[in-house]
């Protein structure tokens, strides 16, 4: 049986009077990968940031509509948002490690979300771990004080990448993940996006259509605030069902 | 179509005049903003040489260092035994800013962590502006408010014999140095990015826990600096705590003892002094002291800035 990872209802969102999301119903499922795809300014970033609720830092945004992640209503009053958080991990476009050493950000989540001091063996197994999870332990292992900020761009997206993984998150966002990195670190990256499979339901944010034929299991095409497609990659890149589809990524193969 | 060759001509002269003059006026722009920033430069230095001066003939010429640093006896109109040791004021000095900062530095930065961070819009204008106005009263106004409203307070709460003391200046010193404490602390915290917040934000801290985990040490630096620049505030004054701590040249040993601070000296006693004699001389040596801290704790203040920036 395919479980649920998340599942929108009519959602729509307005930055003040602009609609950015129109009556988008999704359902994500668990486990796979899925590629958001559309062209610049489609709501794309908007949709993402809808699922961890971090749009509501913006003054002037509305939404309407349900998102359901496993099962739990996100906007449902009394909904705890550090919780939701805490299962909701966020990868940004621009690698944004926290000023602090590279364990510090690994640990940051388990600081924030526990309540005491962290035990010297908890401390040093999670942040092995997670790096060992991003294939970042044998590069960075003697560099745990290092200013996480003075590291490359790559180590710095890996990093915020396995800086989620000791909260153990369900659902990984990922607002094009590798548009800062050059080709090979987007590669490595791309690995790690197919190694996390499985694991973590994972959702992408990508322009690159290689990209997103590489890594999804699934991809959602965007235009406008609405989606317009969503099925499973092969199919959406072969053979597209809808005519707006077909134009963009063949524009894009141009 | 085109223009006939002669307007063209015209066109193109007047175009030329009109670059040239916006050029000139380029020029005597630049040349004015650099002439205010070098006479600033001039100013300062002119001070302190006018200070030094005035200074010099006595520091080379007499004055004993070792008792001017290390003893209290301060009797600069003793006819028979002048001694100028200026050990109590130097020490007093430090007690009143070094507790005026005990208040000053939870007020200061207490204060500049709720404006950029928890308050938006009018609120945040409001605070500003009431913090500003802290910033206008001017000396004399604290002067009066250390002597009519804190001296009875300070006397009826601890029960002690006069209520101008240390307490009494450094309350009054804190309040001063907390306007500035919080418009730099204001701008350290602005100046970290946005993204940090938003990045820890979306790992599920609560704003508390941003500003504590992440601001803080992100705007180290700078705070340390509004810390410094409050510093420097707080050593410079003179008026309030001519007249809220009680002029009297002893080393404090207590919070409620009187003292009398560098600046407080100076103000009281050069006008009483004949211009070129040793006390009118020892004043213009404190005043070199006084220039000297000042400076060291502006320039430690700017160079952690500088070093802020450049991280
Ligand atoms: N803070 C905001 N205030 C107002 N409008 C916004 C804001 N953020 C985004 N928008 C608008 O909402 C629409 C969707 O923006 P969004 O950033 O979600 O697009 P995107 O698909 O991620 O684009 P890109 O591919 O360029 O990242 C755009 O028209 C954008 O101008
Ligand atoms: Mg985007």
């Amino acid at each position: 049986m395919d479980r649920q990872g998340v599942r929108t209802r009519d959602l729509c969102l307005w930055y003040g009077s602009f609609q950015a999301l129109k009556s988008v119903s999704l359902t994500i499922r668990h486990g796979q990968v899925t590629g958001l795809i559309g062209p610049s300014g489609c709501g794309k970033t908007t949709l993402l940031r809808c699922f961890n609720r971090i749009n509501e830092r913006i003054a002037g945004v509305r939404t309407q509509g349900t998102i359901e992640i496993l099962g739990h209503d996100v906007y449902a009053p009394g909904t705890d948002l550090i919780e939701l958080r805490k299962r909701v991990g966020m990868v940004f476009q621009r690698p944004n490690p926290l000023p602090l050493s590279v364990a510090e950000n690994v640990l940051f989540g388990l600081r924030v979300h526990g309540s005491g001091r962290l035990a010297p063996d908890v401390v040093e197994g999670a942040v092995e771990a997670a790096l060992k999870g991003v294939g970042l332990w044998s590069d960075l292992k003697d560099r745990l004080r290092t200013r996480a900020t003075d590291l490359p761009l790559e180590q710095q997206q890996k990093l915020c990448i396995a800086r989620l993984l000791p909260l153990k998150p369900e659902l990984l966002l990922m607002d094009e993940p590798c548009s800062a990195l050059d080709p090979a670190a987007t590669s490595r990256v791309e690995n790690l996006i197919r190694e996390l499979r499985g694991t973590y339901t994972i959702l992408i944010v990508t322009h690159n259509m290689a990209q997103a034929r590489r890594v999804s299991d699934e991809c959602i095409y965007m235009l406008l605030g609405e989606v317009i497609e969503h099925r499973r990659t092969e199919d959406l890149f072969i053979n597209p069902s809808d005519e707006r589809t077909a134009r963009y990524i063949e524009g894009r193969y141009g | 179509m085109t223009n006939p060759p002669g307007a063209s001509g015209r066109l193109a002269k007047r175009a030329v005049l009109r670059a040239r003059l916006g050029r000139a006026q380029e020029l005597v722009i630049e040349a004015v903003i650099r002439l205010c920033g070098v006479s600033a430069v001039v100013f300062v230095f002119a001070i302190f040489f006018f200070v030094l001066r005035e200074a010099l003939p006595l520091l080379f010429g007499g004055l004993d260092l070792g008792q001017f640093f290390g003893s209290m006896e301060w009797y600069p109109d003793s006819l028979s035994n002048r001694r100028y040791g200026a050990l109590a004021l130097i020490l007093g000095t430090l007690a009143v800013t070094g507790l005026a900062m005990v208040f000053a530095i939870p007020l200061g930065l207490g204060a500049a962590i709720p404006i950029s961070e928890f308050s938006r819009g009018r609120t945040k204008e409001a605070l500003k502006i009431v913090v500003e106005l802290l910033a206008a009263i001017p000396s004399v106004v604290w002067g009066f408010i250390g002597l009519m409203i804190l001296n009875p307070v300070i006397i009826d709460l601890f029960d002690a014999p006069i209520g101008l003391t240390v307490l009494n200046g450094a309350i009054l010193l804190a309040l001063m140095s907390v306007p500035i404490m919080v418009s730099i602390g204001e701008d350290a915290l602005k100046a970290v990015p946005d993204t940090y917040r938003e990045a820890a934000e979306a790992m599920g801290a609560t704003r508390w826990q941003v500003v504590r985990r992440v601001l803080l040490p992100a705007a180290r630096n700078g705070l340390l600096a509004a810390v410094l620049l409050g510093v420097g505030r707080a050593v410079g004054e003179t008026m309030a705590v001519l007249m809220a701590t009680g002029h009297a040249v002893t080393i404090p040993t207590g919070p409620l003892d009187s003292v009398r601070t560098i600046t407080a000296t100076i103000a009281a006693e050069l006008g009483e002094t004949a211009r070129g004699s040793d006390h009118y001389r020892v004043l213009f040596v404190l005043g070199t002291l006084l220039f000297a801290i000042t400076f060291v704790v502006n320039l430690t203040a700017d160079l952690v800035i500088r070093g802020f920036r450049r991280r």
